[in-house]
């Protein structure tokens, strides 16, 4: 199936001299969530900005929904809506006016009744007379989610859409996104909570330093990246890991009361049958044990790291 | 073209007029009308006629056109600088519009703006003057091509300015004091020979003389000079701002 969106080579490089993007090539899927993970400045809202028409590409082509972002940028731009970052709002307007502002912007004809369905599934219909500047944080998010649904695009930027929101707000843009997908709708978003892609995402694409350092299935991902431990407990410390277990990967935690088993999750063999036989042959003995899996977090830090 | 755009920037745009009546509307009405009470109705009934009008008449396209530079730069420019300030523009650049049409709706809101301020204050001057107006369709043109083009400028200026003090020097700095330095309060004609010429390189001027002559048949400069200055003033403006379009210029990154 052709992918929603279609980014080839694309480069950027800010008049400083600052290179933000650098050979950026990437295919978003139609109809899944994307999550764009990436440090501070790792050029995450960069590539967004040049694919909504904010920021001009150095070099590249970007095509939404098969249409060039700069040659169709009419076609290609009513697909794509966008909740920036920061909580950009016109302060003297009422929540009413601003959202259907957004619609006339993107050339839809009114239509009151949408405007309303979008409001109230915001949980934002009691707020349509207020003016931005009236509203909490949160509030003002949710409108920014309501502009930018407003035209029914087809395609949803989130840039950090829970930065700075309660966890029962949280919980409900989740389960907004999930619905919007439901729908139809392909969304991107970048998060600084990996929890958030975690939850949500299909597919996880990692940025560092401008560059795509990993695209990958989520679960995948997990699976191959990831590693799973099992953490003894034991009933007296040891001073250093016995010699017979040297062909286990062992390490000893907690000034020598835990020892920690790291293990292939895709492996057949785990090797934890033959650790247990080892323990027992040793006298070692243990009083709790337990096992665990990394999360994306754990993956996300170790594959920024590796490349620093 | 996108018209539901068109109609969304300009309908906030006015809207925006609406919340600020005193600011946008009162203010400069009154304004005005402290000139034509102090240099039209008080000081100019001591004054002589000028080119067969009487002082408190001959000032009133100048003005009228004082304010309408003023007001179409101050409207035009904080309409598209407002938005770069807070950081909405970025809805503007990534909606399905052309550089045109988010012009027309900025432009024509502001132009829209300064022409029924034209039209207040010269309904507020028939309170204290006593005019004609000789050519009512040029006036009406002129007021229109004054408006938009001054507009544009202003939109040129808006775009320009990184900061609010920049959003005023040009109107304050220079607008207003070629508009006063432009045959506003005199004819140019007054002037020794020398002032007469350097004063010809004030494009404010063309616009005042034109503006005059639609009202009583007399003014320093050709009508149709006044009129093909002010269109190369506009054609000028529109070549700019197609310019900052296409390079993204203090717009895009």
């Amino acid at each position: 199936m052709q992918p929603i969106i279609s980014i080839k080579d694309v480069n950027k490089t800010y008049a400083s001299g600052f290179t933000a993007l650098q050979d950026i090539n990437l295919d978003i899927k139609r109809g899944e969530i994307f999550a764009l993970l990436g440090p501070n400045g790792a050029g995450k809202t960069t590539l967004i900005s040049i694919i909504c028409g904010i920021v001009n590409a150095s070099s590249g082509n970007i095509t939404a929904d098969g249409h060039d972002i700069i040659r169709d940028y009419r076609q290609a731009r009513e697909k794509i809506g966008l909740v920036p970052q920061e909580l950009t709002t016109d302060a003297f307007e009422s929540v009413w006016a601003t959202v259907n502002f957004s619609r006339g912007l993107f050339g839809k004809p009114k239509d009151h009744a949408y405007v309303e369905k979008v409001l109230r599934d915001l949980s934002l219909w009691n707020k349509k007379d207020a003016k931005m500047m009236t509203l909490s944080g949160g509030m003002k998010r949710r409108v920014m989610i309501a502009k930018a649904l407003s035209h029914e695009p087809s395609i949803l930027f989130l840039d950090e859409p829970t930065a700075g929101v309660d966890v029962e707000l949280r919980r409900d843009m989740w389960a907004l996104v999930h619905g919007l997908r439901e729908r139809g709708v392909t969304i991107i978003l970048t998060t600084h909570y990996i929890e958030e892609a975690e939850e949500m995402a299909d597919r996880v694409g990692v940025i560092h330093e401008g560059r795509i350092i990993v695209v990958e299935d989520k679960t995948e991902m997990m699976a191959k990246l990831g590693k799973r431990q099992l953490t003894l407990h034991l009933q007296t410390p040891l001073a250093s890991i016995p010699e017979t277990l040297s062909g286990f990967k062992l390490e000893l935690a907690d000034e020598g009361n835990q020892l920690v088993y790291t293990f292939d999750i895709q492996s057949q063999d785990t090797g934890i049958t033959q650790l247990m036989h080892s323990l027992q042959n040793l006298g070692i003995d243990y009083k709790d044990l337990h096992s665990s899996q990394s999360s994306l977090e754990d993956i996300f830090v170790s594959l920024v790291r590796a490349k620093q | 073209m996108n018209i539901y755009a068109i109609k969304a920037i300009y309908r906030f745009e006015m809207a925006r007029t609406g919340r600020t009546l005193m600011q946008s509307i009162a203010s400069p009405v009154l304004s005005t009308s402290l000139y034509f009470i102090v240099f039209g109705a008080a000081i100019g009934s001591r004054m002589g006629n000028i080119e067969g009008v009487s002082y408190g008449a001959f000032i009133i396209p100048g003005l009228l056109m004082l304010s309408l530079l003023s007001e179409s730069i101050s409207n035009a420019s904080f309409g598209i600088y407002f938005p770069k300030f807070t950081g909405t523009i970025y809805e503007v650049l990534s909606a399905p519009v052309s550089a045109a049409e988010i012009v027309i709706g900025y432009v024509g809101a502001a132009a829209t703006k300064s022409i029924i301020l034209g039209l207040l204050i010269l309904l507020t001057a028939r309170v204290f003057v006593d005019y004609q107006i000789a050519h009512p369709f040029v006036m009406g043109i002129f007021l229109i091509l004054t408006a938009l083009t001054f507009s544009l400028f202003g939109f040129i200026i808006g775009v320009w300015a990184d900061g609010f003090e920049k959003l005023q020097i040009i109107p304050m700095m220079i607008v207003t004091p070629l508009t006063f330095l432009g045959g506003s309060f005199y004819s140019i004609s007054m002037l020794p020979p020398l002032w007469q010429k350097i004063t010809l390189f004030n494009p404010v001027v063309y616009l005042v003389s034109g503006f005059r002559w639609s009202f009583y048949d007399v003014s320093d400069v050709n009508v149709e000079v006044s009129v093909g200055m002010t269109v190369l003033f506009m054609l000028a403006c529109i070549g700019t701002i197609y310019w900052m379009f296409k390079t993204g210029y203090r717009l895009k990154s």
